[in-house]
């Protein structure tokens, strides 16, 4: 296509407005990374913008050495994959359920599930009866708060309706129940599916600190991102330091700062999912699609 | 096989729908429903008199109006810009490093704003004054009036890529041979972008305008509630006090349950109202609706 003087004028905009865009989005996340493998003492006097002046591990040592954290961590990393595997197995098992043709009252489930996409009692009524079920300050709350996804689940219903009949006949002509034909032939034909729904939800539990923060008190089950806003809601030092043990705590007053700890334990919180992102950037953007095609 | 997760929707969703009926009562965590007394509708006229409830409604309205018309159009903008990039891998790597905020927590985020606004050798407070723009550091996150436009950019800024990929996935579904027709007719690539792209994407964004104006009352919560948090004292919550952050306020921290549940179901009821306003009016334009 062969462009004229004004296609030209504008293309030069264009780009040039998507390259700030892309910078103003790529530099927070660098410039913490710089800082938090700066000497901290080296950062206060300010002025670091692209390269650590002064490379140190400490920031990260310190932040691993923290049992609080490295716990916090644990919780973390334990709640992400039992959380998902949870999610995604009820979630699966009941949109196969729904997608079955024989079921009695099928549309009436449908509705009961739709309705709680649009309407819900709200942050208190959901708070007391998570209280009366004894569910508060137990990890198993953690894992099953999201238990059943609506969304999730109509996105695997229209995968499911989509697949031959077939495939599941010729399962029970093997001899397979219901269950043993979701388990052998339905699940392991579903991967791309589960890989997408999967990823979002894991994310979105990885990234979950509202839930903890409301429905934990016990310091011992808390995951990173809760911690986190308490490290960075300390702000300035005095919370984080008696948060701190005693080895962080001499280190804090040579060449650690607050700020260097709490950009370190940002990025260890982070890190992970910019870790994995280029090599699952395809599903996301699938599972993107996924979701808005329902409409 | 639908049995255990029927019955966790049953018990996790619609109990708690059946729960908003403490905000007609003086509800006691100890008593429980059925002891508790009715008090009619003591709560929310309780809520609506109280010295807060223009505050709120003010900051709840603005903030959503103000995220309607800027974060809304801003993933279409962004579609409209990738698709006149020719040079594919100069658009692969905008898209990659604009989808990245979508994924990272809020927790994050609101640690990265609060370290790039500081007063304290934050870059953006460098920047300026390097360029002579201000005298001395303005510390933005602790006055109030800022707080509205700092929260909408930095929606912009975590969503504006992600909020692309449908777009530009509508946009890729455009007959190529109208472009070539307008062009064949003089068009240059601006006019083809109002007179083919954005008609041509309509229905999709009429669609997510309807959903939008359904959710016009939640101004934000999550975002809201780490970037005050991070401030200190609360200086900007004049500004920053929406209805969902009152109902957790007032719910989860004072323990006032019934009146959050009212101010709650306030809430719950108008949008409702809003996302039947927005599909009627777009029906009778004639273009998508929900249904």
């Amino acid at each position: 296509m062969k462009l004229n003087f004004s296609d030209k004028v504008l293309q030069t905009v264009i780009y040039f407005l998507l390259f700030v865009l892309a910078f103003l989005t790529f530099y927070p996340f660098w410039n913490s990374l710089v800082i938090s493998f700066n000497v901290g003492s080296d950062t206060s006097i300010g002025g670091i913008t692209f390269w650590p002046r002064k490379f140190t591990f400490e920031n990260y040592e310190i932040v691993f050495k923290e049992k609080n954290i490295f716990h916090a961590y644990l919780v973390t990393i334990g709640r992400t994959i039992l959380g998902t595997a949870v999610s995604m197995f009820f979630t699966a098992l009941f949109a196969y359920g729904l997608s079955k043709k024989g079921i009695v009252f099928k549309k009436g489930y449908m509705i009961i599930c739709i309705v709680t996409m649009y309407f819900s009692g709200g942050l208190i009524p959901y708070f007391i009866l998570v209280y009366n079920l004894h569910l508060y300050d137990t990890f198993t709350f953690l894992i099953i708060h999201g238990m059943v996804n609506v969304y999730n689940m109509i996105i695997f219903r229209t995968f499911f309706s989509e697949l031959p009949d077939g495939l599941e006949e010729s399962g029970r002509i093997d001899g397979c129940s219901n269950f043993g034909v979701f388990f052998r032939i339905v699940l392991p034909i579903s991967g791309p599916v589960v890989a997408t729904l999967g990823l979002f939800t894991a994310v979105g539990l990885w990234n979950d600190w509202f839930t903890p923060a409301v429905f934990i008190s016990n310091q011992n089950l808390i995951p990173l991102q809760t911690l986190l806003v308490q490290i960075v809601n300390a702000g300035q030092t005095a919370t984080l330091i008696a948060n701190l043990n005693t080895y962080a705590q001499s280190a804090v007053q040579n060449s650690v700062t607050v700020k260097a700890l709490q950009m370190a334990t940002m990025m260890i919180a982070t890190l992970p999912i910019l870790f994995v992102y280029p090599f699952l950037q395809k599903y996301f953007v699938k599972g993107a699609l996924v979701g808005s095609l329902k409409e | 096989m639908i049995l255990p997760s029927l019955a966790f929707i049953i018990v996790f969703s619609y109990i708690p729908m059946w729960g908003v009926l403490i905000s007609f009562q003086d509800y006691n965590l100890f008593k429980g429903f059925g002891a508790s007394p009715w008090v009619g509708m003591k709560h929310f006229q309780m809520f609506f008199e109280s010295p807060e409830f223009w505050n709120i409604m003010r900051n709840t309205l603005a903030i959503s109006l103000l995220k309607l018309a800027i974060a809304f159009p801003a993933p279409i903008f962004l579609a409209l810009m990738l698709n006149e990039v020719r040079n594919m891998a100069f658009k692969r790597i905008v898209q990659t490093v604009t989808y990245i905020p979508h994924f990272i927590s809020w927790v994050v985020v609101s640690g990265l704003v609060f370290s790039m606004l500081s007063a304290d050798n934050g870059p953006v407070n460098d920047v300026l004054q390097k360029f002579s723009l201000i005298d001395k550091p303005i510390n933005f996150l602790s006055i109030p009036e800022y707080f509205w436009g700092i929260l909408v950019s930095v929606g912009v800024w975590k969503e504006i890529g992600f909020g692309s990929i449908v777009y530009l996935a509508a946009i890729a579904g455009i007959d190529p041979a109208l472009y070539e027709a307008a062009a064949l007719d003089g068009a240059n690539r601006f006019k083809q972008i109002f007179l083919i792209t954005i008609p041509s994407i309509s229905p999709v964004i009429i669609i997510f305008l309807i959903l939008g104006i359904g959710n016009i009352l939640n101004a934000g919560f999550e975002d809201i509630l780490l970037m005050t948090k991070n401030l200190t004292n609360g200086i900007v919550m004049p500004y920053a006090e929406v209805i969902d952050t009152y109902v957790y306020q007032m719910g989860i921290m004072n323990q006032r349950y019934s009146y959050a549940t009212a101010a709650g179901l306030f809430k719950s009821v108008l949008s409702v109202i809003l996302l039947f306003l927005a599909n009627g009016i777009a029906r009778r334009l004639g273009k998508a609706s929900l249904w």
